[in-house]
């Protein structure tokens, strides 16, 4: 082996060590709730913990509907942009951009000021309110990766030529995005989706100050109360984000078939 | 008198202030091919477009079956369209592309199925009816997209260029598939080229266009013999123009390489002493061994082009130089390089151009 290349092995291995084994140091540690040996207890307990069950699925919940209303958002929009207003593009990504330079505690504390129960609309005066707005926050927060995945999806096809294909045929706007330009864009728009639930997963702030019992929320509770389920905890969620990241990869082989052009 | 179906009535169209159709005039009758021909930005697809209601005229007036069709979106105009770029919907097998207009006018699926059947038949592709577009050659896909556009019985079919992305060979026998098919539905058709040839052998009119304006509109036969204008003579054939000297005006005289001929076609406005340009086409060139024509030069062959069934000359005269065609015959071989020749021309086959 050439030591160029033995460097940049070490390298490599140096970098994959930092990653690989604090995790495997957390995977390890999760077992060892009895003296015995290892056991798996520790994520049963996890999983049998009544407050698991209904933060997890409060989050993939909530996760579901931000991905469905980010997405009606997202696909007229980019759609109109690429199609009527290509010169309007670089705005409207600068504004898919702004969620990830404002922070997060931000966010949420305009939200307070905006919606408490002495505002005009009064979303966090009730349950169903807060609810709608954690939803609509996590929409915000998944904008620049629905974007941009959308916009991608997008870039692969005719869409003026596609469009007006479908328009002379006799199809309205409507029917032109569901039918024509969504199914063509499926792929991408689907890793949009699995990066907006891997974000919502994993979410702690604007749920915590809006004091929903989401499963970010759940994790930092038994954090503070126990020693080995955080541990398994954190292996969980890791495979859980790592899973969405794989589904996303696993997509990509799937891209959509597009015309052959000779 | 042939029914009139489509009526252009003095349409104009700018992009940011560089008009693209300059007041065109046009009226096609039911059941007509008509190709609109012209370089490369002449205003073709822009005119196309608005027939389809794809862009909206700046002033002017179309008019289908004497309606005026302005107020129509483009999926209100029950129009076919067939795009240089297939635009079949890639997520879609090539029955579902056939049958997204039916479906989109609410045929229910029996009758639907049947209908696409037909038109798959009709473009020679039964039994593709379940592969997906990229699995078909580029002149399947276009045949597909023909059937898309004419599966909904559209009252007329718009096609922009839809054979320039295919090869030679391709590009030949589907154009006569797709004069075949439209002859058949007897459906009136705008056939958009730059392709000379193309025009000229498919269709019944063409609307030579130039920089945004109509320079003839005619049967293929006119426009080629019967040039009206110098771009239509130059852009629409070979031509060839030989420089020459008003003799006697009234006479309708000219000298040309020392001889003094007679030109019907000279224009009245001629003045003597003038020089005027004569042209002619390569075929009305002859190698004057015993042919009776009028104009009778001497010059060298200068080229010799074999293309088969047809043999084209270059002759030097001196001050002019012409290319001829001449049949290929396989008991006489063409004259060699620089060979003298004698060439002879007809007087009436003779055009003079003004502009
Ligand atoms: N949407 C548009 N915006 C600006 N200019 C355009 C647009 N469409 C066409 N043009 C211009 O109009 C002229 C005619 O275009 P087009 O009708 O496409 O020509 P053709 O089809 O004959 O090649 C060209 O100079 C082209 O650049
Ligand atoms: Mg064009």
């Amino acid at each position: 082996m050439k030591p160029a290349k033995l460097w940049s092995w070490l390298i490599f291995a140096f970098g994959a060590a930092y990653f690989i084994v604090p995790l495997l140091a957390t995977f390890e540690f999760s077992l060892r709730i009895r003296r015995e040996g290892y056991t798996f207890d520790a994520y049963t307990s996890v999983f049998s913990d009544g407050r698991f069950q209904a933060s997890f699925s409060y989050s993939l919940i909530v996760g579901v509907c931000a991905i469905l209303a980010g997405l009606l958002i997202v696909v007229p929009a980019a759609y109109y942009v690429r199609l009527r207003a290509p010169h309007l593009r670089p705005i409207i990504e600068f504004i898919t951009l702004l969620p990830l330079v404002i922070p997060a505690i931000i966010l949420v504390f305009g939200y307070i000021r905006m919606y408490n129960t002495s505002s005009p609309l009064p979303l966090l005066g009730t349950n169903l309110g807060t609810d709608i707005l954690l939803t609509l926050a996590y929409v915000a927060l998944a904008l620049p990766y629905m974007y941009r995945a959308v916009d991608t999806g997008l870039r692969t096809i005719d869409v003026q030529t596609l469009t007006e294909a479908a328009n002379i045929l006799g199809a309205n706007q409507a029917t032109i995005i569901a039918k024509v330009i969504f199914p063509n864009i499926i792929v991408a728009v689907l890793s949009g989706a699995f990066l907006t639930l891997a974000i919502v997963i994993g979410e702690f702030t604007i749920a915590s100050l809006l004091n929903r019992q989401v499963f970010g929320v759940y994790m930092q509770n038994v954090g503070a109360n126990r020693a080995f389920e955080p541990a398994a905890l954190a292996v969980i969620s890791f495979v859980i984000t790592w899973g969405a990241m794989g589904m996303i990869q696993l997509l990509a082989r799937f891209a959509p078939k597009t015309a052959r052009r000779d | 008198m042939a029914e009139e179906f489509l009526r252009i009535d003095k349409l104009v169209k700018a992009f940011g202030g560089n008009q693209v159709v300059k007041g065109v005039d046009l009226s096609f009758n039911k059941g007509e091919f008509v190709s609109l021909l012209g370089p490369s930005g002449c205003g073709k697809t822009t005119i196309l477009r608005m027939i389809a209601g794809f862009e909206r005229p700046d002033s002017g007036r179309i008019l289908v079956e004497g309606k005026d069709i302005s107020g129509l979106a483009p999926n209100q105009r029950k129009i076919g369209m067939v795009f240089q770029a297939y635009a079949l919907f890639p997520n879609m097998n090539v029955a579902d592309n056939i049958g997204f207009g039916l479906k989109i006018a609410g045929m229910p699926k029996p009758q639907r199925e049947a209908r696409t059947e037909e038109m798959l038949q009709l473009i020679g592709l039964s039994g593709y009816g379940k592969r997906y577009p990229f699995e078909l050659s580029g002149g399947q896909q276009q045949r597909v997209a023909l059937a898309r556009a004419l599966a909904p019985s559209p009252r007329m079919l718009l096609l922009d260029e839809p054979l320039s992305a295919l090869d030679a060979k391709i590009r030949v026998s589907l154009r006569e598939q797709i004069r075949q098919i439209q002859r058949e539905l007897g459906i009136t058709t705008v056939f958009v080229t730059h392709d000379q040839e193309e025009a000229l052998s498919i269709s019944d009119r063409i609307v030579v266009l130039n920089t945004g304006n109509v320079e003839q509109f005619g049967q293929p036969f006119e426009i080629y013999n019967r040039p009206q204008t110098r771009f239509v003579a130059t852009f629409v054939g070979t031509l060839n123009t030989l420089n020459a000297t008003v003799a006697d005006a009234g006479a309708k005289t000219v000298t040309l390489g020392g001889t003094t001929v007679t030109i019907p076609a000279l224009p009245a406005s001629a003045r003597n002493g003038e020089a005027v340009a004569l042209t002619m086409r390569p075929e009305a060139v002859s190698l004057a061994n015993g042919a009776t024509r009028d104009i009778v030069l001497d010059g060298k062959v200068a080229e010799v082009s074999f293309l088969g069934s047809v043999i084209r000359l270059k002759v030097d005269l001196g001050d002019n130089a012409v290319n001829l065609d001449t049949f290929n015959d396989q008991r006489t071989p063409p004259p060699a390089h620089g060979a003298p020749v004698r060439i002879g021309i007809a007087s009436s086959d003779v055009l003079v151009l003004e502009r």
